[in-house]
């Protein structure tokens, strides 16, 4: 029991949407021990960061508890501290005034907290930047002032929020490599580390124990219990154990097996995942017969985030590679984060030009003609396929109806209101009219806010 | 630096000597006498600046941190905001005179509370924004490291806040000067007791016909206007420049001679130095303002009651004030009198109007001639910042006089008295405006050979359309605060007046008829808001949405 130093008990957050709250996390479960990295991975809006604040203490959860050594939480948690993908250094600070914000809010004397800072500053390697300002600094040496910063308060758990994600490649490998040997030296000021990031690749490599918070693929899925499930409240999804021997090998063996098995959880095909997909309209994809499958829905089906030209590109390299590709391994080709890929991957399978299978994606048979075919013709099999897809679908025939066949996005707005919060509204807006643009279905215009039907044969080039 | 001392100290001196009843009397004539008269001047100044900046540091705080204070707060600082301060300048002088009779302190506490009002508004406006607006995650920094409210607010908030409270104390420091003169100039109308100051002396001139110590208080000013501009503001502004959030080097900086000096010399470092361990005693002390972050605690049920509560004790009090007032006014002149002050409010704001589409025209194309060449601009933009905060009251004795001599009439000549001042907002906004076109975008237009009328319609006005609103809205606010002072003027022996509701106020600030000046201010501020929520406010918008860069 003592060992457990963070516990999160039926955790929930909400935010407000139209219809009451809508929960960004749900019901999470969770135990940080001594001695253990744990990695939430998740895509964006998975709810990773709003969790790690909320053990942070810096959010209050709207139902369950967090704990720290069996304390329930009321305010902000004294047993952590934590990183910024951002840094948060403050700029008119030098890197010692930096690190020793926290022993001054904690009444430390200045001599005490000088000495305390420099032993901090040394550890995490920066000694000889004591007086530098930050904007002075590399990315790599201001991250490292937030880890000192962090760590010199010498907190139970170090809470990291993507701290590598705003480094260049060859800087972040450098700062974690470094980390963990310092982790694993035990000169670790810290008998926990929890760590938010989207790099899969990253999470096996540091990590013992790696969550998958479960923001759902972009294909639609009815929620436990056959309630269905509004926007992309997140939920635990899966828990993986990191068995591999430090200091690890990208190349090791059990590596990319693992990678590939949190991939397939990823994109909702995994051993441990959530059923099948529906049947996509007219175009089945292969290995997609689940009988029970739900209707899609305007609350089920949200847009991925993903741009025409981003999925289009994708289309395009599957079919170079005869239509189809692993995941993990497009991943890697493309130095992609998941951020970056899934929702591409998401949105080609939305509008059936591509197949999840296991852990790859294949292009079907529209697909291969969307990717092969010139810009119109291209246009025109885009737009069939968005037609179906329930935002852009939900739009065009909303226009259809409409006496002078122009409406105002409000109304569109209203309708997504009651399954998604006002920012994953915005973000659906902003897609469907990016998505409808490119098809030609309707135009958007931006003084009046309105949305115009663009001609009266779907697909058809119209003059805008 | 002892030099200094020694003046503020002899200058301050002054003030306290004339606590003693005979001493505030006569005001020499004599030039010499100009540069004594200047410090007590600027002491006043200091004075204001120095009362604004608490309160703004305190109201914005407390409008930032209190979620009931801050729906009070911040729609009343809009209403004191858009009231005519000149218009109680008679009021105050006389109310604080009354206060502490007997010496010139009443009238001292009168100026320096004029200027204050000119200043006080726009700093906290700015400080409570940049306080609202800190960074997301420097917010979460402060609450998960625990800092205490004293070291969140000299951490983050004030250091934040630093660049826009710099930058809006130095604009309204360069409005200031036109109060400064106008409350001193007050004090030599009501005869007898002066306060010796730039803006006395000139009152004085004036009332004398004499238009050779005019031009000496002219030249003081000048001076006055430059040299705090050169050794206080751009010091300061250059030294701010360590609070950008920024995070990297930027290549164009804020720079200031007496900075590098002051830089380069010891006692600034051994000072720092000194007052280290007081900084340390200080937070130490600060630590009883408590901690950072709510507990999660509170009950909803709770804080509903609590905001009901005070939501009630708010509507009562501000409906009892109103209630009273109307009962006042009925019983002194009837409601009827805001009447005569709606129409004449038409004459000026057909001044308004005139002047800030005449000032537009001639303006913004110079202005933007002036921002798209950066030779031009550095020379001109530091000449214009001064020129804006050249008190143009101090010119309204030239052009009385001008206007005596070409017999042009007021109704006519006073929107060129209310141009001297508000005109500058315009130039200086559209030439920020203008230095923010990007070159990427000019060298398109170059490319696709797009000139003259062409380039201003696609390139040139939208680009410096947000930057000129803002500058217009500075104007109109500074046209209408003008008219008081501008609709009735006097130069020697001659009194000319125009028809329009700043001399309607003029009128009554100086019969004591307060029925009417408040009725007077009230419309007048009633003109302001209607203008700036009909028209600008509108306008602010569409630059927001269309056309930020």
């Amino acid at each position: 029991m003592t060992d457990e130093l963070l516990t999160a008990r039926g955790l929930t957050r909400s935010f407000a949407g139209a219809d009451g709250e809508l929960p960004v996390l749900s019901g999470i479960d969770l135990t940080v021990r001594e001695g253990e990295i744990v990695a939430l991975l998740g895509r964006s809006g998975s709810g990773k960061s709003t969790l790690l604040r909320c053990l942070a203490g810096l959010i209050p959860p709207t139902e369950g508890s967090v704990a720290y050594r069996g304390e329930v939480l009321t305010g902000a948690n004294p047993g952590t501290a934590m990183v910024f993908q951002t840094f948060a250094l403050l700029p008119w600070l030098t890197v010692q005034q930096n690190v020793e914000v926290g022993l001054e809010a904690r009444g430390m004397r200045a001599a005490r907290r000088r000495a305390a800072a420099s032993q901090a500053i040394d550890l995490i390697g920066l000694d000889g930047f004591e007086s530098a300002y930050p904007k002075e600094l590399s990315g790599g040496m201001r991250q490292r002032v937030g880890f000192a910063r962090a760590l010199v308060v010498e907190p139970d758990v170090l809470l990291m929020d993507e701290p590598f994600s705003a480094l260049d490649v060859l800087t972040a490998e450098n700062l974690r490599g470094e980390l963990l040997e310092l982790w694993e030296s035990g000169e670790f000021p810290t008998r926990a580390i929890v760590l938010v990031t989207h790099n899969l690749e990253e999470a096996v490599l540091m990590a013992d124990r790696i969550v998958v918070l479960g923001a759902r693929s972009g294909a639609p899925r009815a929620g436990e219990g056959g309630v269905p499930q509004a926007g992309f409240g997140g939920a635990l999804r899966a828990e993986y154990a990191v068995p591999l021997e430090r200091p690890r090998d990208r190349d090791a063996p059990g590596f990319a097996a693992l990678i590939d098995r949190i991939y397939r959880t990823m994109t909702g095909r995994g051993d441990d995942g959530p059923g099948p997909l529906p049947p996509l309209g007219l175009e089945p994809a292969a290995g997609n017969g689940g009988p029970a499958a739900p209707r899609r829905t305007l609350a089920g089906t949200p847009l991925p985030p993903a741009s025409v030209d981003g999925l289009s590109g994708l289309a395009e390299i599957l079919l170079q590679h005869d239509g189809r590709l692993d995941i993990a391994e497009l991943a890697d080709e493309l130095a992609l984060e998941i951020d970056d890929l899934l929702p591409l991957v998401d949105a080609l399978e939305l509008l059936g030009f591509g197949a999840v299978d296991g852990g790859g994606i294949a292009l079907t048979g529209a697909g291969r003609r969307f990717s092969g075919a010139h810009v119109q013709e291209s246009k025109r099999l885009f737009a069939e396929a968005a037609l179906r897809v329930p935002l852009v679908g939900t739009i065009t025939t909303s226009l259809a109806k409409a006496a002078d066949r122009t409406l105002r996005a409000g109304f569109f707005r209203d309708l997504l209101a009651h399954h998604y919060t006002s920012e994953q509204v915005a973000r659906q807006m902003e897609i469907a009219i990016d998505w409808g643009r490119y098809a030609e279905l309707y135009a958007y215009d931006a003084d009046h806010t309105e949305f115009r039907l663009a001609s009266d044969t779907p697909g058809a080039p119209a003059a805008v | 630096m002892a030099v200094l001392l020694f003046v503020v100290v002899r200058a301050g001196s002054g003030t306290a000597v004339s606590f003693v009843p005979s001493r505030g009397g006569p005001l020499g004539a004599d030039p010499g006498h100009l540069p004594y008269y200047a410090v007590r001047s600027l002491l006043r100044m200091f004075a204001a600046l120095a009362l604004s900046l608490l309160f703004a540091l305190v109201y914005a705080y407390a409008a930032a941190h209190s979620r009931r204070l801050e729906r009070v707060l911040i729609p009343l600082l809009d209403v004191l905001q858009s009231v005519p301060v000149l218009a109680f300048l008679t009021v105050a002088v006389s109310g604080f005179a009354a206060l502490l009779p007997g010496s010139t302190l009443g009238l001292e506490c009168a100026s320096v509370f004029a200027i204050f009002t000119s200043q006080a508004w726009n700093m906290a406006f700015a400080f409570h924004h940049s306080i609202i607006r800190t960074p997301r995650e420097l917010d979460e920094l402060s609450r998960d490291l625990g800092f205490t409210r004293w070291m969140r607010f000299w951490r983050i908030e004030l250091p934040g806040g630093a660049i826009p409270l710099v930058w809006n104390a130095m604009m309204s420091f360069g409005g200031g000067w036109f109060f400064l003169v106008a409350s001193e100039m007050v004090t030599v109308r009501n005869g007898g007791r002066a306060l010796p100051g730039v803006g006395a002396y000139a009152g004085r001139a004036i009332a004398a016909g004499s238009l050779r110590d005019v031009g000496w208080a002219i030249a003081t000013m000048a001076v006055m206007v430059v040299g705090v501009n050169f050794l206080f503001w751009r010091p300061l502004v250059a030294w701010a420049e360590r609070f950008k959030v920024e995070q990297s080097e930027a290549p164009e900086v804020q720079r200031s001679l007496v900075l590098d000096l002051l830089r380069r010399a010891r006692w600034p470092r051994m000072l720092a130095r000194a007052l280290a361990p007081v900084g340390e005693a200080a937070g130490r002390a600060g630590r009883v303002f408590g901690r950072d972050g709510r507990s999660f605690g509170a009950s909803r049920r709770r804080r509903r009651a609590g905001d009901a509560a005070f939501a009630t004790v708010v509507v009562v009090a501000v409906g009892w004030g109103a209630v009273d007032l109307v009962r006042y006014l009925d019983d002194r002149t009837g409601l009827g009198v805001f009447g005569e002050p709606l129409l004449l409010g038409l004459a000026t704001l057909a001044r308004v109007v005139v002047l800030i589409a005449v000032a537009t025209l001639v303006w913004v194309p110079i202005g933007v001639r002036i921002g798209l060449s950066p030779r031009l601009t550095r020379v001109a933009q530091p000449a214009v910042q001064v020129l804006a905060s050249f008190p143009a009251n101090f010119l309204f004795p030239l052009a009385t006089w001008f206007f005596v001599r070409t017999g042009l009439p007021l109704n006519l000549g006073g929107i060129l008295l209310m141009a001297l001042g508000a005109q500058w907002y315009i130039l200086f906004n559209a030439i920020a405006g203008a230095m923010a076109v990007p070159t990427d975008l000019r060298e398109a237009m170059d490319d696709l050979g797009l000139r003259g009328w062409r380039r201003w319609r696609r390139l040139i006005a939208p680009a410096v359309f947000p930057a000129y609103v803002t500058g217009a809205v500075t104007a109109s606010g500074g046209a209408w605060n003008a008219s008081i002072v501008s609709e009735i003027v006097a130069f020697g022996g001659t009194t000319l007046t125009a028809t329009g509701l700043g001399a309607y106020v003029a009128h009554a600030a100086e019969a004591g008829d307060h029925p009417r000046l408040f009725a007077g201010v009230t419309v007048m501020a009633l003109y302001v808001v209607g203008m700036n929520r009909l028209l600008w406010r509108r306008l602010y918008r569409l630059a927001e949405r269309r056309y930020s860069l």
